[in-house]
């Protein structure tokens, strides 16, 4: 019954693989960041299951805060500099 | 055999099913606003319901309190950070795709200034 979380971080870190898809070969450059947001999300997930694995949940959930903040800063960036410094515009 | 854990085992699971399932929209889905619909929602749901599952099994102390903390900013930022890259999309003028365009290659819209990722980047270096 302990080995539960072992097979979840396996079944995470296969599924964080799926969105990598999206980031290499995406026909945008939003598409590539909203997969890159994927990955950082599920990664969050798997970082905590790590924790619970080692049994140091209490260092692994700082560690998720920072990651979870710096996920945010990092699209919110990305969206405001596509927005505020845009190409000419043709219509 | 203590309840907590099993709940929490459930809770969990569903959790990742959601996760699985937005990863799947994100790569099956043809236009770039329905993988936000698809990745935003069921992502978000998906955290929500893993950080609650390990919330569970976890009982109460400092760090269910912080998974309690984690879970609030994730409902808070994830599905900003969705709206924010979709608005920036929408005003560098990218298409919607609409049914009755066929598809296009590699599953993105046959209108070519929505797909212009170099074209974006030209017209940003000769400014």
């Amino acid at each position: 019954m302990d080995k539960y979380y072992i097979y979840l971080g396996v079944v995470l870190a296969v599924i964080i693989f799926i969105p990598l898809y999206r980031v290499l070969r995406g026909p945008t450059l939003f598409d590539r960041m909203l997969g890159a947001g994927a990955i950082g999300t599920k990664t969050m997930v798997l970082i905590i299951v790590i924790g619970l694995v080692f049994n140091r949940l209490d260092m692994f959930i700082d560690i998720t805060l920072a990651y979870a903040v710096l996920n945010f800063i990092g699209t919110i960036a990305v969206a405001k500099y596509l927005t505020t410094s845009g190409p000419r515009r043709r219509e | 055999m203590n309840w907590n854990f099993v709940l929490g085992n459930i809770i969990v699971s569903a959790g990742a099913f959601f996760l699985l399932i937005g990863s799947i929209g994100l790569v099956r889905l043809p236009d770039f606003y329905a993988r936000a619909h698809a990745t935003g929602k069921s992502d978000t749901l998906g955290v929500m319901l893993t950080t609650f599952g390990l919330l569970v099994h976890e009982g109460i102390s400092l760090n269910s309190l912080k998974l309690l903390l984690l879970l609030y900013f994730v409902a808070l930022t994830s599905p900003t950070a969705t709206h924010a890259l979709t608005k920036a999309a929408y005003r560098a003028g990218l298409k919607p795709w609409f049914k009755k365009d066929p598809p296009g290659p590699r599953g993105c819209p046959t209108d070519i200034d929505a797909c212009a990722l170099d074209d974006l980047l030209e017209l940003k270096e000769d400014d």
